[in-house]
């Protein structure tokens, strides 16, 4: 084989892994790569900005189940680019991040944009390398993609120095075989252990009150039909997380929604009074457990999952199975099926019993015909998209209103940092998934405060003309900090006023987008008529919404949920305690 | 609004003891190993008491011992985390199997008086310890042992005046004659 530069390695690399669009902002110890990416068959999305590159390619592999593919240059390139390793760590979603360091004779020398960027990003990678040969170099960048993609996924950073991406070396395609062969200390578990899985059907089986607690480990594990098929064999209801929204039909009869700080009042409930938890691919989160004494306190508790470290990590469970989620849940149907019982019969009056709860509170808001309601504008996304959209979210109040009030269906469509909780994500992530599927309608709801720390890639989309909709909650406000303000600091609103702000409609055309504002209710839905017709540029929508609208309900942090505060009306500390009959 | 809930109910949670644990992990000798296995300990807050890393018989794998203090619940997160690092070949904690504990220690001690000298000759004596350097008024002992005959032995120089230690930190090995207790601590 001839010679080939560490550059064109990289793209052969990338080649190989089936890798078509990278997402990156060239610089100076990248230019070796960039100039190898000039005429190869491989499309760079040139981002503004790293840190939205970095969440491009975390949206377009949450949209598409790949790799998604970020390269930055060394220093302040790869620094910007930690906030979205993080938020990709956090929530499991597979990427390789590229990026240049300098010379490896420069090394800790403090040289011109140096940074240590495999210090840096150590504990928000799954793992990440420094190439200090360019011997290793193909065999690195494959054990990153097969360490993004395996196992628990997660986001995997390749640091290269330029003089390696300028080398030449005579090298040969590693085989999985040697990716295997360098990682000896790395075996996901897939299987699942026999005995537990029977135990665990034992307990299914024994169950009065049972419900499934899904995470994002469902979407991940491509697991939604076992999912589906597991609750409608055994009757069980299901509830989700924010990261599991999708892996559940929402509209099917037994989804009780999300769970948790902002879950249902009914989700909450049933868990609340369940004897038997199933945790399928989730992880205890306290945004979902509030206070862990209290959690399901009477529950045995079934925790499915790939990553042992998960497992009595905030609470002890009593049946733990690490493994493949779909590989589980298909052993632990085939389990159930052997010996079956007559589930209708078994579940009649729990079911019942959560019809009640689901009739009695259900996911509902104070509508209004003179000012914007946030959740009707969700609800009319909903309804002109025929629940078909992949939604995006930033971090916020609008967030939690785009979880609760668009009904998902499928798994990939809803898009958030779950974990980390990002401000500035669900924008340029939106151009990720228009990028990973672009036959779909995309749409970017975000929050006044959110968008702004990203906005500058409205040029990105404009440039590659990605029809995405972006659907601001505008409410002149850092809304959840000021509901937080509101309820647990005597309305102290400190440094949460956003009424200073761009006029959005104008800074979209500014931008070469296409800006719309809706100010009163009846104008929502001509807004978004008129948006779901432009196919050829990013639609920016500025929706004016009451601005003192909160999330309901919520379980403070760190409460029980009995402490769930439910409707509007009640909103100090002291109506709250006193729920406890 | 939530008044189906008649009575608080709690968790029961399993409680456990603080103790010493000590962890034996096997490791790739890739280099930063050794920073990613100490930063996921100071990450998590996790208190490390000692830590050793030697080369072994196989070619690029390291052992390194740690010794941590903490309950069941803490030891078990530990362990899992440091199953998690890719570099990671093994993980045991051998506190409950039978296992041979040794740490060496220098230990410069003050040594003017023939009195004083005499002394700290018979403490040497009785613990096996070995003098390894000499001047005008100062002993430099060497000592291997367990932690606890270590403790001992630093106790009975103190009232000489100690000048500086020098530890390695707790090295182990499982005991050969006791197999049958060598099983990895799955998570099932």
């Amino acid at each position: 084989m001839p010679k080939k530069r560490g550059a064109d390695i990289v793209i052969d690399v990338l080649l190989e892994e089936g890798v078509d669009t990278v997402f990156g902002l060239p610089g100076g110890a990248i230019m070796e790569v960039y100039d190898a990416l000039f005429d190869a068959p491989l499309r760079n999305i040139l981002a503004r900005h790293e840190q939205a590159a970095a969440h491009m390619a975390d949206g377009y592999a949450r949209a598409t189940g790949k790799v998604g593919v970020v390269m930055a240059t060394s220093g302040p390139g790869a620094t910007n680019l930690v906030t979205g390793l993080a938020t990709a760590y956090m929530d499991s979603i597979p990427m390789v991040a590229i990026t240049g360091q300098v010379p490896t004779h420069y090394i800790g020398t403090d040289a011109f944009q140096e940074a240590d960027v495999v210090g840096i990003t150590r504990p928000i990678t799954k793992h990440n390398f420094l190439v200090t040969d360019i011997k290793d170099l193909a065999l690195i960048l494959r054990e990153a993609f097969y360490l993004a993609r395996t196992g628990r996924p997660g986001p995997v950073l390749v640091d290269i120095p330029k003089d390696i991406t300028q080398q030449e070396y005579d090298y040969k395609m590693p085989t999985l075989k040697d990716v295997e062969d360098a990682l000896p200390g790395y075996k996901p578990h897939y299987e699942g252990n026999p005995v537990q899985i029977k135990k665990a059907a034992e307990l299914i089986r024994r169950a009065k009150r049972p419900v499934l607690y899904v995470g994002g480990g469902v979407i991940l594990g491509e697991a939604s039909n076992e999912l589906r098929e597991l609750a409608e064999l055994t009757q069980i209801p299901v509830t989700t997380t924010n990261m599991g929204k999708g892996s559940f039909d929402e509209n099917h009869p037994l989804a009780l929604h999300m769970l948790g700080m902002h879950g249902t009042y009914y989700a909450n409930m049933a868990v609340y009074h369940s004897d038997l938890l199933i945790a399928v691919g989730a992880r205890f989160d306290d945004r979902v457990t509030g206070k862990i004494d209290e959690f399901a306190p009477e529950a045995k508790i079934i925790h499915i999952d790939i990553d042992p470290a998960s497992i009595s990590k905030n609470i002890t469970v009593d049946v733990p199975i690490v493994g493949d989620v779909k590989n589980v849940l298909q052993k632990l149907l085939k389990e159930l099926k052997k010996k079956p019982v007559e589930w209708e019969d078994a579940r009649k009056s729990w079911l019942k019993q959560i019809q009640k709860w689901k009739e009695k509170h259900p996911l509902t808001y104070q509508k209004s015909d003179k000012i914007i309601k946030p959740q009707y504008v969700i609800e009319e996304i909903y309804n002109i998209t025929k629940g078909d959209a992949i939604i995006s979210a930033g971090v916020g109040q609008h967030q939690m209103w785009a979880a609760m009030f668009y009904r998902y269906n499928f798994p990939r469509q809803f898009l958030n940092s779950g974990g980390l909780g990002t401000m500035g994500y669900g924008f340029p992530a939106s151009l990720g998934a228009k990028i990973g599927k672009p036959d779909k309608t995309v749409f970017a709801i975000e929050g006044d405060g959110s968008f702004v720390m990203n906005m500058q890639d409205l040029i990105t989309a404009v440039q590659y003309r990605l029809p995405v909709k972006v659907a601001i909650i505008n409410n002149e406000f850092l809304g959840m900090v000021r509901q937080w303000q509101q309820l647990f600091y005597d309305s102290r609103y400190s440094s949460v006023c956003l009424a200073v702000q761009p006029d959005f409609v104008k800074l979209a055309e500014a931008m070469g987008a296409v800006g719309l504002r809706a100010t009163k209710p009846k104008e929502v839905r001509e807004v978004l008529k008129k948006a779901m017709e432009i196919n050829d540029r990013p639609v920016v929508m500025d929706f004016v919404v009451d601005r003192e609208e909160n999330v309901l309900p919520m379980v403070p942090a760190g409460k029980s949920y009995r402490e769930m505060i439910v409707s509007p009306k009640q909103k100090s500390e002291a109506e709250t305690m006193y729920l406890v009959g | 609004m939530v008044e189906e809930i008649k009575a608080i109910k709690v968790r029961p949670q399993p409680k456990s003891e603080t103790r010493k644990h000590i962890i034996v992990v096997r490791v790739q000798h890739n280099f930063g190993v050794l920073t990613r296995i100490t930063s996921l300990f100071a990450g998590r807050g996790y208190n490390i008491e000692s830590l050793t890393v030697g080369k072994t018989h196989e070619p690029n794998v390291a052992r390194i011992t740690i010794v941590v203090e903490g309950n069941e619940r803490v030891v078990e997160q530990i362990i899992k985390q440091l199953r998690r690092l890719i570099e990671t070949l093994r993980v045991r904690d051998i506190t409950d199997i039978p296992h041979i504990e040794r740490e060496l220690v220098l230990i410069k001690v003050h040594a003017g008086e023939d009195k004083a000298r005499d002394e700290i000759m018979r403490l040497v004596n009785i613990f096996r310890a070995k003098v390894v350097d000499v001047s005008v008024d100062t002993y430099t002992i060497e000592i291997t042992g367990d932690t606890e005959k270590i403790e001992a032995f630093i106790k009975l120089l103190k009232p000489f005046g100690l000048k500086d230690i020098a530890r390695t930190g707790v090295l182990a090995l499982t005991r050969e004659s006791a197999k049958e207790g060598l099983q990895d601590n799955k998570v099932e």
